[in-house]
């Protein structure tokens, strides 16, 4: 892979004929591999979930104050047979997708748990084993960032886009103003999503994470005590790992609004290739 | 590429992946590898814990209202059912293997043994969290008891609850640090009765720094090994044999 000559931050302004070089490969990398891992994460963390498919807040699951429960039953008049959600004690009639699928009881269908069957032993395993590699990943890229300054020229906000916050918003409420700007680097509203994914979200979800192993909770009360109980850390994850998916599904779509192409040439090879008339 | 072959693309590699992942999980190797991670979190949670690092308890006030029973809730075995029948007077701990004083105990025995109260949080490898005030005795004393010989490694726990219809009884395995801990107790109280028979009658064991399948219910038996390469199934306990984890601390 070529790569700029010197340490610099991510090319902005004006265009060459080969583009701007945009991703250094240890972004590139630490991005591809935080895409395999937080699918396994996102699949065997739903396996793990099937087993209890209720939240509760504090430390205790008193089955009367899930505040969310996935249950299957049959239907006191037709006889069929249901699948239940109640989220904050409102039912839901969630059958096919969640509370029961193909048939049979469970939280979340097989489509989306790794493994698909119900085998909790084998989602634990691929879960406590990728929670490494995210661990893992996490921490190179940060390294790399911090040392290199990635973080603070290309994510931080400048105190020009601090001040200016509330025009940029309104601007980029427009998806053309989103795409005339993307030769500008990182725009303040995206630089805010990863910010809070890389610095806020990714550090709960594993805490959280943590907080729910009980060796952990006695060798650091604190863990435990920082989300008010295990049930709520069990309930905090659950609620950040759909922030994330959020996250992933809101990222991807505005690749595809800005021109999927370009992007994706441009995350692969670094280089984010000069516009055409697009397609 | 245009965008539908974009799409189409990763639509397929995500049905790839997921199929992937299924045949992985049913190959012999790949579990093998995931494992490892269970090795490093069981060295580096004891690295980073003292050995008397204490599971948080709690007050009355905190008590579950309804405590789950999971697992066997009622043993369907002769021999247990003839122990219930007569309330557990007949009912005896033998304590065998690498000990100096192989002997077994009453329910009597056990209760005039330096004891422990405690109430803690049950949390099951499912998810679940619940809270119960737990009596009995220490494990520490009866183990100094019946003195380990020095090549003892682990405790082996026996039951009496048969699991499945290969007449696979439950066991379990714990190690001497775990039975040494000051919280480990053989409980015979539950929230201030005698233990009831969902909850493990006569005798359970608590260990609260792992999750509750390693909290065997309905003891038969205690045996003190070097290894339990040669028991059942090779792994340490009923679950263990089935894929779970031997180090239950998360």
């Amino acid at each position: 892979m070529e790569g700029p000559a010197t340490n610099t931050a991510m090319e902005t302004g004006p265009q060459s004929a080969r583009g701007i070089y945009r991703h250094r490969l240890p972004v590139r990398i630490t991005h591809w591999l935080n895409l395999v891992i937080l699918v396994v994460m996102l699949g065997s963390g739903l396996q793990i979930f099937n087993a209890h498919p209720a939240l509760y807040w504090g430390e205790r699951s008193d089955p009367s104050h899930a505040w969310l429960a996935m249950a299957a039953r049959t239907h006191p008049e037709t006889g069929e047979r249901q699948g239940i959600t109640r989220l904050f004690g409102r039912e839901y009639d969630t059958t096919g997708i969640l509370a029961l699928s193909a048939g049979t009881p469970r939280g979340f269908p097989a489509w989306s748990t790794i493994p698909s069957d119900h085998w909790l032993a084998m989602g634990r395993r691929w879960h406590l084993f990728f929670a490494w590699l995210f661990v893992l990943n996490g921490i190179a890229y940060l390294t790399w960032g911090l040392a290199t300054r990635h973080v603070s020229r290309d994510l931080w906000l400048h105190s020009t886009e601090a001040r200016h916050l509330p025009r940029t918003f309104r601007r980029h409420l427009s998806l053309r103003a989103v795409r005339a700007d993307v030769e500008q680097g990182y725009n303040p509203l995206q630089k805010i999503a990863y910010l809070l994914v890389i610095f806020v979200l990714a550090p709960l979800m594993v805490l959280t994470g943590l907080a729910m192993s009980p060796w952990l909770d006695a060798a650091f009360p604190v863990l435990v005590s920082l989300f008010d109980g295990r049930q709520s850390a069990r309930s905090i994850h659950f609620i950040i790992a759909f922030g994330l998916l959020v996250f992933t599904v809101i990222h991807v779509l505005m690749v595809f609004a800005v021109g999927p192409i370009r992007e994706l040439r441009a995350m692969f090879t670094g280089r984010l290739p000069p516009r055409q008339n697009e397609s | 590429m245009d965008r539908r072959r974009v799409l189409r693309l990763l639509g397929l590699g995500g049905l790839l992946s997921l199929t992937g992942c299924d045949r992985l999980s049913q190959s012999r190797w790949f579990p093998r590898v995931l494992g490892k991670a269970e090795q490093f979190n069981h060295r580096l949670h004891h690295a980073l814990a003292r050995r008397d690092s204490m599971a948080q308890e709690f007050t009355e006030a905190d008590l579950s209202p309804v405590f789950p029973s999971n697992g066997t809730r009622q043993p369907v075995d002769a021999d247990y059912r003839l122990l219930a029948a007569r309330n557990f007077a007949d009912w005896q701990l033998p304590v065998s293997g690498l000990v100096r004083n192989p002997r077994s105990y009453s329910l009597a025995d056990l209760r005039a043994l330096p004891s422990r109260t405690q109430i803690t949080r049950h949390d099951c490898v499912e998810g679940w969290s619940a809270i119960a005030k737990w009596r009995g005795a220490r494990l520490a004393a009866l183990l100094d008891a019946v003195h380990p010989l020095p090549q003892a490694r682990y405790v082996v726990f026996y039951c009496y609850d048969t699991m499945d219809f290969g007449g696979a009884r439950y066991y379990e395995s714990i190690d001497l640090e775990d039975a040494f801990h000051p919280q480990t107790i053989l409980a015979y109280d539950w929230n201030d009765q005698p233990l009831p028979v969902p909850y493990g009658a006569p005798l359970r064991l608590r260990v609260e720094r792992q999750l509750g399948y390693k909290m065997v219910k309905f003891l038969r038996g205690m045996e003190l090994v070097e290894s339990f390469d040669a028991i059942a199934g090779g792994n340490g306990g009923y679950w263990e044999d089935r894929g779970y984890e031997w180090y239950a601390g998360i």
